[in-house]
């Protein structure tokens, strides 16, 4: 059914389009974009059972359900997994999936390197976790934690900023560290990889007319969110490095006794942490940027203003860091500067509120389930977004600052926000990934439930942090009169993953029994709705040419005098013909061929990780070797492969 | 370059900046290096004074003229670089070769200097263990010296290629030019250490 042009190289070259093998060896951004969005899935429901095991133990007064060490342990997983496993993999998912699609081209600009991108985080993802395997963890010299340690204790229990000294070898014993250290190294690798890949992509593989004001808001944050990683990953790998060489090699950076610093640690991580945080919820503002005008009828409010309020907290973001650290001893001129930093950032986060309003303002909105999810958007990460400005006042942060007032706000951003966003794209592209409806009745029920059960575990806890409530601190005492809402907050908790549990069966039962759904079942506005569903492999049959924003919109519709969308007459015949045309390509499409080196470069980087936890043992320092000689022999097989489009599908 | 791009296809039905793909993404991927180096260089600035510091510090050991060769060896190699990329556009096979092995070879007798210089530097009694300005000499210096190790192995497979029969294409032209832009880069950088942190008291 496929035939590739096979040329000798050191293997014999890929060749199939389905099957197992096929995903193995895929470049196809939109494969690629699936098993993103599956495994981030996948460590969503492992960070979430985690939270679930905190909530358990926090629901009581002096709770005796998870050891101190399981309860740090669960803390600084959850945290970890959440930010690097789940929404970070989770944005990869839908810019690998959707940009070609957006922006009209068949393919990233380096497949294959796409294709890296993502072997490298989901080995990069399963050796950090293989450190509930093979971790090892204990009570330091004079420390208190002097209990025997579980496997589920045996994991990284830092907290996810990973703080030095305690980081250090002498405050924190055995492996886990190194694994936390080593894994989120080769996870940020991957990060870095896709960014260069992506703002090339971006800046580079855009169809003919669309120019940079033209394209959609979602390609816009994407890129911005590119070049946020692309200067942030560096810093958090220096500061990784740096901890990696202090507990391996006895380097002495964060050794204050002998000239090193730990705040130097603060610096590094929040510098690379900030970013992230707008990493992390840009794209779901793209996201919501482009399901908002698709269900009011209306073209986004201020266009312009969104995008360049987009870049502005781009670059904002770089100079706000250190309000994490009001509490670090950093100097009041210091304090005052980053005080007033964060302040502003608000402005350009509020131009992006008032245009989502105004977008829906006198628009035709249908509460579809993505709306709904986009409009809960905007309205918990309103909140979020108000909490976090209070943590600017700088006396004020000094009486949040370690209490879970700071959880609410950032559960609030995060989960209101970036998760929210994220559920929104899922609906909303659900049609275009599966080409079938899913059940708007279940979507509506998850909406509801996860929006009722995300405010009862994240509201209470901007009063129990005001309460003096402290963070990381596995038990409070009975008579701090904390119980009733901390159980509050674990019931919400269990209603969020029921809520979950809704989306998974809506899921997996509309994938196989749900409508069709043609090719563009929400009348919207950007290139990806005017190709099939699920879209060929080579995407666009013919490379389509952009005359203005929103494109295929004004093909549908123009405007009567009261500047009322009015529908073409020709518009269904547009999109029928389209849904043709889309299936028939009227020559062969050459595209780029499948590949085994990006698994094979992959699967080397977590081998180098075992051998720098163990290069004190033999067997760890030949580990180390071979992984290395792995990596080298891989890239040069990669490099031997010609890289040109082949003729590759079979319907040309 | 412009016919390049435009034999190769990439721009006749895409909009675009003008920039090869390939140049672009290292564009990016160096610009993304320099805060890498960046944060090491601040991290060495921060510690290189400090109240102390368990001696010898990096700044009793330097020995400048012995720095000052390797790095012109270095500069050097910049400018054999240039000379290959030049002597590729005039399809001179040979002579591409020729100036691609010479920039080959000063790097490794660049990493030959920083191989001696950090044994010299361990017999003198600092390693990084030794106190937190060593550490991140220690670590810049190596982080770039690993920089050049890959500019070196890159250069060393360009070099096998052309002695294939086809040679360096004009095509494969752009992955010289890459590497040359990658090799500046590392060359750079080693500039602005040997500056701050070797020069500046």
């Amino acid at each position: 059914m496929t035939t590739t042009a096979s040329r000798s190289t050191i293997f014999r070259r890929p060749k199939t389009t389905t099957g197992f093998w096929s995903w193995i060896t895929t470049v196809d951004h939109k494969k690629i974009g699936i098993m993103y969005g599956y495994t981030a899935f996948f460590f969503l429901l492992v960070g979430g059972l985690e939270a679930l095991l905190l909530r358990i133990q926090l629901a009581g007064p002096e709770g005796q359900f998870l050891s101190q060490a399981e309860y740090n342990a669960m803390f600084t997983m959850h945290g970890t997994t959440m930010v690097f496993l789940v929404i970070m993999p989770m944005s990869a998912a839908f810019m690998n999936f959707l940009l070609p699609l957006m922006i009209g081209a068949r393919d990233v600009a380096f497949p294959r390197l796409n294709a890296l991108s993502y072997w490298v985080f989901l080995f990069g993802g399963i050796f950090l976790y293989s450190t509930f395997l093979f971790g090892t963890t204990g009570a330091p010299a004079g420390g208190f934690l002097a209990d025997e340690v579980s496997r589920l204790g045996s994991a990284p229990n830092a907290g996810w900023f990973g703080y030095a000294p305690n980081t250090e070898s002498q405050y924190s014993v055995g492996t886990v560290l190194d694994y936390w250290s080593i894994g989120l190294q080769i996870i940020g690798l991957a990060s870095l990889l896709s960014s260069v890949n992506l703002i090339t992509t971006i800046f580079n593989l855009r169809a003919k007319g669309m120019r940079l004001l033209r394209m959609p808001v979602f390609a816009w944050m994407s890129l911005v969110v590119n070049f946020l990683l692309a200067f942030s990953l560096p810093i958090i790998a220096v500061a990784l490095w740096m901890i990696t060489f202090d507990r391996q090699f006895g380097s002495q950076f964060f050794q204050a006794a002998n000239g090193g610093d730990p705040i130097l640690w603060q610096h590094l991580f929040w510098l690379f942490g900030h970013p992230e945080v707008y990493i992390l919820v840009l794209p779901a503002m793209g996201i919501v940027s482009e399901v908002l005008p698709v269900f009011s009828r209306k073209p986004l409010f201020g266009y312009a203003a969104v995008v360049f309020a987009g870049a502005a907290i781009g670059f904002l973001g770089f100079g706000v860091w250190a309000h994490h650290m009001f509490s670090s001893g950093i100097g009041t001129v210091a304090q005052a500067a980053f005080g007033l930093s964060t302040m502003t950032i608000a402005i350009p986060t509020g131009i992006k509120i008032f245009n989502w309003l105004g977008t829906m303002w006198m628009g035709r909105l249908r509460f579809t389930t993505p709306m709904l999810f986009a409009i809960g958007f905007v309205a918990m990460f309103t909140i979020g977004g108000l909490s976090g400005v209070t943590h600017s006042v700088v006396p004020a942060d000094w009486q949040q600052t370690d209490t879970y007032y700071v959880v609410a706000h950032f559960h609030y951003v995060l989960f209101g926000g970036a998760i929210f966003g994220i559920f929104a794209g899922l609906y909303y592209w659900f049609p275009k990934l599966t080409g079938r409806m899913y059940s708007e009745k279940l979507g509506k029920l998850h909406f509801w439930l996860m929006f009722i059960g995300f405010n009862l575990t994240f509201a209470p806890m901007h009063w129990l942090g005001l309460q003096g409530m402290v963070r990381r601190t596995w038990q409070y005492a009975a008579d701090t009169n904390l119980g009733p809402w901390n159980m509050v907050v674990t019931i919400g908790a269990f209603v969020i993953a029921t809520s979950i549990l809704v989306f998974m069966w809506n899921w997996v039962v509309s994938r196989r029994r749900g409508v069709q759904a043609g090719i563009d079942p929400w009348d919207a506005r950007t290139l990806e709705w005017t190709i099939p569903s699920p879209p060929p492999q080579y995407n666009f049959a013919e490379i389509p040419t952009v005359t203005s924003l929103d494109d295929f919109w004004h093909r549908k519709y123009t405007e009567d005098d009261e500047e009322r969308p009015v529908r073409r007459e020709g518009a269904d015949a547009l999109v029928a013909e389209l849904e043709h045309t889309g299936r028939h390509p009227d020559r062969p499409i050459h595209l780029p061929a499948p590949s085994y080196f990006p698994i094979a470069v992959g699967l080397s980087l977590p081998l180098v990780g075992y051998g720098i936890v163990y290069h004190g043992e033999v067997w760890g320092l030949a580990l180390l070797v071979v992984g290395l000689l792995a990596t080298v022999t891989s890239f040069i097989g990669w490099a031997q492969e010609p890289s040109e489009p082949e003729p590759f599908g079979e319907e040309g | 370059m412009a016919d390049l791009a435009h034999e190769l296809g990439h721009h006749d039905e895409h909009e675009g900046l003008g920039v090869d793909n390939r140049k672009l993404a290292m564009w990016v991927f160096l610009a993304s290096e320099f805060m890498f180096f960046g944060a090491f260089i601040s991290t060495y600035l921060l510690f290189k004074g400090r109240e102390g510091l368990t001696p010898p510090i990096p700044r009793d050991l330097y020995d400048i003229p012995f720095t000052s060769v390797s790095s012109f060896v270095l500069l050097m190699s910049s400018l054999t670089m240039v000379l290959a990329h030049n002597a590729l556009s005039r399809k001179d096979q040979p002579a591409t070769r020729s100036w691609l092995l010479a920039t080959a070879m000063l790097g490794m007798v660049f990493i030959g200097g920083q191989v001696f210089e950090f044994s010299t530097f361990v017999q003198e009694g600092m390693t990084m263990r030794t106190n937190a300005a060593a550490s991140g000499f220690y670590l810049l210096t190596g982080f770039h010296g690993t920089h050049v190790v890959i500019g070196i192995i890159m250069l060393l497979s360009l070099y096998g290629i052309s002695r294939r029969q086809d040679g360096l294409s004009e095509a494969k032209g752009l992955n010289l030019e890459l590497v040359g832009l990658y090799w500046h880069f590392v060359d750079i950088i080693w500039i602005v250490i040997f500056t701050v942190v070797y020069l500046i008291p």
